[in-house]
């Protein structure tokens, strides 16, 4: 008999780290990771620049049950350089997924990324576009790979792109998505354009709430590793695999969406816009009640 | 980077039977520590790769402490260091222990 | 035979000056350089308002707009030199002479100009020693001061954030003094009265609020396992054992993982109605946990906490508050507060050298004083008993007849042995000597001076300085919570250890502490989301300390 248990301790998905979220995540115990750090197979870039390195590189990667099921499992160290994608790192997120394929198993991806590690730019930049090319590969084959957003470095850069192709993500008001991170958007736009350290506007622009209400993401959940098993488990019951036609309903929601909100200003503009009654106050929401406000989000079920 | 290695003798060799356990991350004032069994029972080595240099003597206080007040033979710890503090240190050498020697699930 | 009722005829002339770039009371704002012109002389000694909390910024940005070809020498005596603009006017010679009490963000600058021989300083003040000075020998000819609203009487409304406003305006105004006050507008009754209008002689409306520095804010994210364990030792160790119910809190990490640990860890100790209930303290958000969780009876503020204004309004059984439901700070009763009535002090600093004197300054910087030398010091005045201050009287005298013992205050420095960069907490010799002897000054910088200190808190363990009998085992006690500073690792091991069997050295397992179990976990907070919704969404962080 499967011995089916979380392990039953709150934990705050934001502070905790790759390992800890896995153990939170998985039925308590299943988890068996590969590559592990006892293989000491780091980067082969730090060393040249004089830079400490991780035994993991930064990433673990593994199998383990999620309630019951076996599932593959990669997270991401985002203290370790910004959780950035280097040479190794992405080989071992490359590898899992390919194993998916063979294994026809579902994977779930614990995004916590600045994006491509600036010392093995080429290599991080590479790994990106094989990565991405994997996940749409093992989806077609009908395999479900779920990402998960809630980590202190977010989901930039290539690793939003990864998150792009993923069947669903789940994100914490806490996590942040976007392409390009806030200093990006200042140095190269101007402080008028964006101001970074205005934190509200970061996380209204590019967290978690707002990523859901414009569809952006697929379940909020509360900054608790139990409410992310729970809603990774629902996730992974929904079978879609990745066509032309879902690709397409993808892409017309997005030209929709953009037609909607492309003169917004300000988040603020778009909940109002998506008739929320008082779009003001949806980042001091408590979670219940910002689901109900949400209510009238924008939808990304039919896309994928 | 600084390389320091230390072998020194244990008077208590760790409990559990797990093969290996890993805290802590590699970031700005952390460190991650893996432990690893190896044999002798009656000796501890430690490898520490830090970005901070010029600390051995802080080092090695820090781990003739740490292996007189833990129970740390037979234990190969290798450690990557990013500047941390040498509470920290302390704090992730026995926090290691501590892992390594729980019970397997 | 002297001409009396000369400083009244002086004001009448300055208030002449005045009246002309005026209507009534009111300075309409484009005429504020020239009404400044007008009525500040060359050689005036001027309050600046301003602390390490609110600034009356419009005022400081005119002054320093002053031509010094017309107005010159001025003597600066003011809390706090915060802003650029404080500088700007000695920069540009309008000023020449400087008393303060707190320099913060500017302490290189003032460090760099003081070298420069930009500035003549007087002394570095404690705030309660400033506004002392104000009324005997730094008497304001001008006080340029903040408020939130006037009305055309001048009558003030200073808000949450009265702070040093009514001490200003009595040494200056009583004293025929000039006083002008900034305020955001002018309305046609304030909410209250903080200021009577007959003390204020001329207004000025800014048309936005005065500046607020959100200064005791502190992340719950950013507390780390070892500050924690900090905390733990310092509840178990000491509020416990002395009882201690009325005290102050620093600003550092440390105390404000203490903030968050009393609704769990103290909960768990059975400490709740036994320790911390009274505070002399401006409202941290860190301590909202404690306060809902029924912990604290009463807090006097000095200042208020950027965006903690309608949680105390909304907490008035806690708080001290006006008709008008907001929070009333005032800095020179709290600071009084909290050296007659409390019985403890904890704070961090900077260094910690081997007799225990501690200080902040580093070579490159005088970030002044503020609060804590008072804070952290033992009030020779106090006459009354309680638990804390008898016990800690009878721990430093064993001998003495108890009905003649003076009690102690217990002032604690808490710390990690190593702090920012790596810098190790404990020295030989504190950069507060190298500063005094490069800038030629009488007294070296001490914040809290040895005599004073009765624990040092640090992840190794307490250090109970009360109980030390010679010069030497002062020494090694503090060696003996040193760490791994070459001050730690420097210690006589043996009589360390004597000292710990004293009971003079506790370390976390001769408290039942296990230091693996300092968790972030135990943080009845662990981010300022978590404080917001503690608050049930009355507290309102500044969007810097925002993640949502």
């Amino acid at each position: 008999m499967t011995q089916v248990a979380a392990n039953n301790v709150s934990l705050s998905w934001y502070e905790a780290s790759a390992r800890q979220r896995i153990d939170a995540l998985v039925d308590a115990g299943s988890f068996c990771e590969y590559i592990g750090p006892e293989l000491r197979e780091i980067s082969p870039h730090l060393s040249i620049f004089d830079l400490p390195e991780q035994f993991d590189d930064g990433i673990v990667i593994g199998h383990g049950r999620l309630d019951g099921t076996p599932v593959l499992i990669a997270a991401q160290e985002g203290r370790f350089m910004g959780g950035a994608f280097g040479e190794v790192h992405g080989a071992k997120l490359t590898g899992l997924l390919r194993a998916a394929r063979a294994l026809r198993q579902d994977v779930l991806i614990l995004f916590d990324t600045g994006g491509v590690r600036l010392q093995e730019a080429n290599a991080g930049e590479l790994a990106i576009a094989e990565i991405m090319r994997a996940v749409i590969e093992v989806r077609r084959t009908g395999v479900s790979v779920v990402g998960l957003i809630g980590g202190r470095a977010g989901c930039y850069g290539g690793g939003s792109l990864i998150a792009g192709t993923c069947s669903r993500l789940i994100v914490s008001e806490q996590g942040r998505i976007s392409v390009s991170g806030p200093e990006v958007i200042e140095t190269n736009r101007g402080i008028e354009e964006f101001d970074s350290r205005d934190r509200a506007l970061v996380w209204r622009t590019m967290g978690g709430k707002h990523r859901y209400l414009i569809g952006g993401a697929d379940t909020f959940v509360d900054d608790e590793a139990l409410a992310f098993r729970q809603a990774a488990i629902d996730a992974l019951k929904i079978k879609r695999g990745c066509d032309t036609n879902v690709l397409e309903a993808e892409q017309n929601r997005l030209e929709r969406r953009l037609q909607r909100f492309g003169e917004a200003e300000d988040a603020v503009d778009i909940w109002q816009t998506l008739g929320i009654d008082a779009p003001t106050e949806i980042p001091a929401l408590p979670t219940d009640a910002f689901l109900r406000a949400a209510k009238r989000r924008e939808n990304a079920d039919d896309a994928r | 980077m600084e390389k320091l290695s230390f072998r020194l003798t244990a008077a208590r060799s760790a409990g559990g039977s797990r093969a290996q356990a890993i805290v802590g991350v590699v970031a700005s004032g952390n460190l991650e520590v893996l432990l690893e069994r190896a044999s002798p029972t009656d000796t501890c080595t430690i490898d520490i790769a830090t970005a901070a240099h010029g600390f051995g003597a802080v080092w090695d206080a820090v781990v003739r402490d740490f292996v007189a007040r833990r129970p740390a033979g037979g234990l190969r710890i290798s450690i990557n260091d990013g500047g941390a503090r040498p509470d920290t240190v302390a704090l992730r050498l026995a926090q290691g222990v501590r892992k390594i020697e729980e019970p397997e699930r | 035979m002297s001409n009396w009722g000369m400083q009244k005829a002086a004001l009448g002339e300055r208030l002449t000056a005045g009246r002309r770039h005026a209507k009534g009371k009111i300075v309409p704002l484009p005429s504020l350089p020239a009404f400044l012109a007008a009525v500040i002389r060359s050689g005036d000694r001027v309050c600046l308002e301003g602390d390490n909390q609110k600034q009356a910024d419009l005022l400081a940005a005119a002054l320093a707009n002053l031509d010094p070809a017309e107005i010159s020498d001025l003597h600066m005596v003011q809390s706090g030199v915060v802003l650029p603009a404080h500088l700007d006017i000695f920069e540009k010679g309008i000023a020449r002479r400087l008393d303060f009490s707190y320099s913060g963000p500017q302490s290189a600058r003032i460090a760099r100009m003081l070298f420069g021989r930009k500035i003549e300083l007087g002394a570095v003040h404690t705030y309660l020693e400033l506004f002392a000075r104000y009324f005997i020998d730094l008497t304001p000819n001008v006080a340029l001061i903040a408020a939130v609203s006037a009305d055309k009487d001048g009558n003030l409304y200073t808000g949450p954030n009265t702070e040093d406003t009514p001490t200003v305006v009595e040494a200056t105004s009583y004293k025929n003094g000039l006083v002008v006050a900034q305020v955001t507008e002018i309305v046609d009754k304030v909410p209250r009265v903080d200021i009577p209008g007959d003390l204020v002689h001329f207004v000025v409306e800014a048309g936005r609020p005065f500046y607020v520095e959100p200064l005791f804010t502190r992340d719950p994210a950013a507390i780390t396992e070892t500050q924690i364990l900090t905390a733990m030792l310092a509840i178990k160790g000491i509020y416990a054992p002395y009882g201690v119910r009325r005290l102050n809190h620093g600003i550092g990490f440390n105390t404000a993982a203490i903030e968050l640990l009393l609704p769990t860890y103290g909960e768990k100790l059975g400490l709740k109605g036994k320790v911390c209930t009274h505070f002399a303290l401006n409202p941290h958000p860190t301590l909202i946990p404690a306060i809902e969780s029924g912990w604290v009876d009463q807090i006097h503020c000095f200042g208020s906490e950027v965006g903690m204004e309608d949680y105390v309004a909304a907490r008035s059984d806690i708080f001290f508050t006006g008709p008008d439901g907001s929070l009333r700070s005032n800095r020179a009763f709290c600071q009084t507060a909290g050296l007659y009535a409390c019985d403890m002090f904890i704070g961090s600093t900077l260094q910690i050298d081997l007799e225990g004197h501690s200080s902040t300054v580093t070579t490159s910087r005088i970030a002044g004083f503020g609060g804590a030398p008072n804070m952290g010091s033992d009030p020779r005045g106090r006459r009354h008993p309680s638990e804390p201050w008898l016990k800690a009287g009878a721990e430093a005298a064993p001998d003495a007849a108890p009905a003649l013992r003076r009690g102690r205050k217990l002032v604690v420095q808490i710390g990690e042995t190593f702090g920012e960069r790596n810098a190790p907490l404990f020295v030989e010799r504190l950069d507060a000597l190298e500063l005094a002897r490069e800038l030629k000054l009488d007294l070296a910088p001490v914040m809290v001076y040895s005599d004073d200190v009765t624990h040092i808190v640090t992840e190794e363990g307490i250090a109970n300085l009360l109980m030390c009998r010679s010069k030497d085992e002062r020494e090694q006690a503090i060696r003996g919570v040193a760490g791994y500073t070459d001050i730690g690792r420097a210690r006589d091991a043996k009589l360390v250890e004597q000292l710990r069997q004293r009971g003079v050295i506790r370390r976390p397992e001769d408290l039942g502490i296990d230091p693996l179990d300092a968790d972030r976990r135990l943080l009845a907070a662990r981010s300022i989301k978590d404080l917001m919704l503690a608050s049930g969404g009355l507290y309102r962080p500044p969007s810097r300390f925002r993640n949502w």
